[in-house]
């Protein structure tokens, strides 16, 4: 991560910072540095008291808001001269908000950029978590459209930081309740709640709850929501449990099928509507994931082998 | 017998004006106390006082609890009274939607007070919700209805069941009957007349009719301008009242 030098950012840090990048009319990856001082102090604030979530000044970035704005200030922040990065959005590295992303921290911070999971140091996510186990040199932040998981059951933000305070979370059941009720089962699929260390009930982003499981990792997790103004995170190991009752467990589901380009059968499957006839097919969200596979030689059933698909 | 409320010495101030002023007294356990008034003779304020939902300015409100004896509710910590408010004790709000969640099925209205002190079996959440629902009959195939869905009687009763089905000792009710009409009001207090006899509740119920108070209350307080100035047990008080506001008050109703 980060080092104490940046935190106490000294001048002449600073001045190198400056001459280092001066083929760029933006300060390293964008923002000041006062600017990422004050997030970084958020961020050690939300690793100290995990799941908490830490207000911050958040600020006007050139995307607009729901494009991952809280994620690339906190991207911003953590970012070195020395990160390889990486964008993904729903776990694909080609769609518009990750490209435009990669680019922004191309044109701003200069930093290498890579679509493999293994090889970045910085990764920033919407809505997936890598398929591949990440290792403890790698930082997954999270872009957040609402970070309050009590948000739609209490409208009142002072409310819901006081039932934070006092860990008063019945209610979170009462949404699992209806679920139950109304559905035969937690329809929840996605932004599914979990209790963090105990403490404090989170929202892990609208991440599918097929990933809810992962999130106890050994990468650094970080969650950064720009509109709403927080952000939180979870430190390496962290205990993470999802919400259930005891006669109606806990279950990351993912479509019954296997991927139809790589064949695999134990990664989340998007599901795409190939004709006009209602055809579809499944395959793996994390782009990389199943390139790799593919590159290994693995094919589905809808696939064909990676050499003739790239002519 | 040790009281299971102790009142001493409440008052609440706005600024330069008395909600409620130096309000004692003693309620024991099973009893059922009446509070009547005009309106903005601070029966409210004393209620939500002794509730927990306003901080008084001077007093005690000493609760019996079932761990620690006497404690005083005005300087317990909020987890302690949260706690307090959705186990031992119970409100009941004059307007339903008040102590309802109305985007919120019958069921799990009834289930949140359960589920807030840790139940966490689907089943049993929803039997005890089933059976509640039948205690202020309301059907069983409503349990998955929203209470928007429900005649303004039917949300008073659910929101009674809501409050009930964690046992509490004390139940705060706040004119429980008004704006129902008589049929559904005689019903109302039916019920909780039932409800307070079989649980053995403690029960303080604001309010203004004074018929309500003939038909639940064992003891009256009448207040006005913020200071109780009578009270008695309640056939006392409405047959033989002392002060001049309880006679004007009794004499007030109107006979039909």
């Amino acid at each position: 991560m980060f080092s104490d030098q940046f935190l106490l950012a000294p001048l002449h840090h600073i001045n190198l910072l400056l001459r280092s990048y001066i083929m760029s009319d933006y300060n390293f990856a964008y923002l000041d540095e006062q600017t990422k001082r004050m997030i970084r102090r958020a961020i050690l604030k939300g690793l100290a008291i995990p799941g908490y979530q830490v207000p911050f000044a958040s600020r006007e970035m050139p995307m607009p808001y729901g494009w991952g704005t809280g994620g690339v200030q906190v991207s911003a922040a953590v970012m070195t001269q020395s990160d390889v990065f990486k964008v993904i959005d729903q776990g694909a590295d080609d769609t518009t908000n990750a490209v435009s992303i990669r680019r922004f921290f191309e044109r701003t911070a200069d930093v290498e950029t890579t679509e493999a999971t293994a090889e970045a140091t910085v990764i920033q996510t919407r809505h997936r978590i890598p398929e591949e186990p990440l290792n403890a040199d790698q930082i997954l932040v999270y872009q957040v459209p609402i970070p309050e998981p009590l948000r739609f059951l209490e409208p009142s933000e002072v409310e819901t930081r006081k039932m934070h305070a006092l860990e008063d979370y019945g209610l979170m059941h009462v949404k699992l309740y209806e679920d139950i009720s109304a559905h035969g089962a937690i329809a929840t699929a996605y932004a599914y709640p979990v209790e963090v260390e105990g403490r404090y009930v989170m929202d892990p982003s609208p991440i599918p709850k097929f990933d809810n499981p992962k999130l106890s990792m050994p990468a650094i997790q970080l969650f950064g929501a720009g509109r709403e103004q927080r952000i939180y995170a979870l430190p390496p190991y962290t205990q993470v449990v999802s919400l259930d009752f005891e006669d109606y467990p806990f279950e990351a589901t993912k479509a019954d099928h296997p991927c139809g380009l790589c064949g695999s059968t134990d990664s989340y499957l998007d599901e795409l509507i190939v004709d006009d006839a209602g055809g579809r097919m499944f395959m793996c969200s994390d782009t990389d994931y199943c390139g790799a596979r593919r590159a290994k030689g693995h094919v589905g059933a809808e696939g064909t082998p990676l050499q003739e698909d790239a002519v | 017998m040790t009281p299971l409320l102790q009142v001493e010495g409440l008052s609440k101030f706005y600024g330069q004006r008395v909600g409620c002023a130096d309000v004692s007294f003693d309620l024991y356990p099973g009893e059922v106390m009446g509070i009547v008034g005009e309106s903005g003779s601070g029966k409210s304020t004393l209620l939500n006082c002794m509730a927990g939902h306003l901080p008084p300015d001077t007093g005690q409100v000493l609760f019996n609890t079932r761990t620690d004896g006497m404690r005083d509710t005005v300087t317990m910590s909020e987890p302690e009274r949260r706690m307090l408010g959705r186990t031992d004790w119970a409100f009941v709000h004059q307007h339903a939607r008040d102590g309802l969640r109305m985007n919120v099925s019958a069921g799990g209205n009834v289930g949140e007070r359960l589920m807030a002190v840790g139940a966490r079996h689907y089943g049993d959440i929803r039997d005890q919700a089933i059976d509640w629902l039948g205690r202020v009959e309301i059907a069983a195939d409503r349990i998955d209805d929203r209470p928007r869905q429900f005649s303004g009687g039917m949300q008073q009763r659910l929101q009674i069941a809501r409050n009930l089905v964690t046992g509490p000792r004390l139940v705060f009710m706040d004119e429980p009957t008004g704006g129902l009409d008589v049929s559904v009001q005689a019903r109302l207090l039916d019920l909780l007349r039932g409800l307070v006899r079989e649980m053995g509740l403690s029960a303080i119920i604001v309010t203004h009719d004074l018929a309500v108070v003939r038909l639940l209350a064992d003891r009256l307080m009448v207040m006005k301008d913020g200071h109780v100035v009578e009270t008695g047990l309640t056939d006392q008080v409405l047959d033989d009242p002392q002060h001049a506001y309880s006679q004007l008050l009794v004499s007030s109703v109107l006979q039909v």
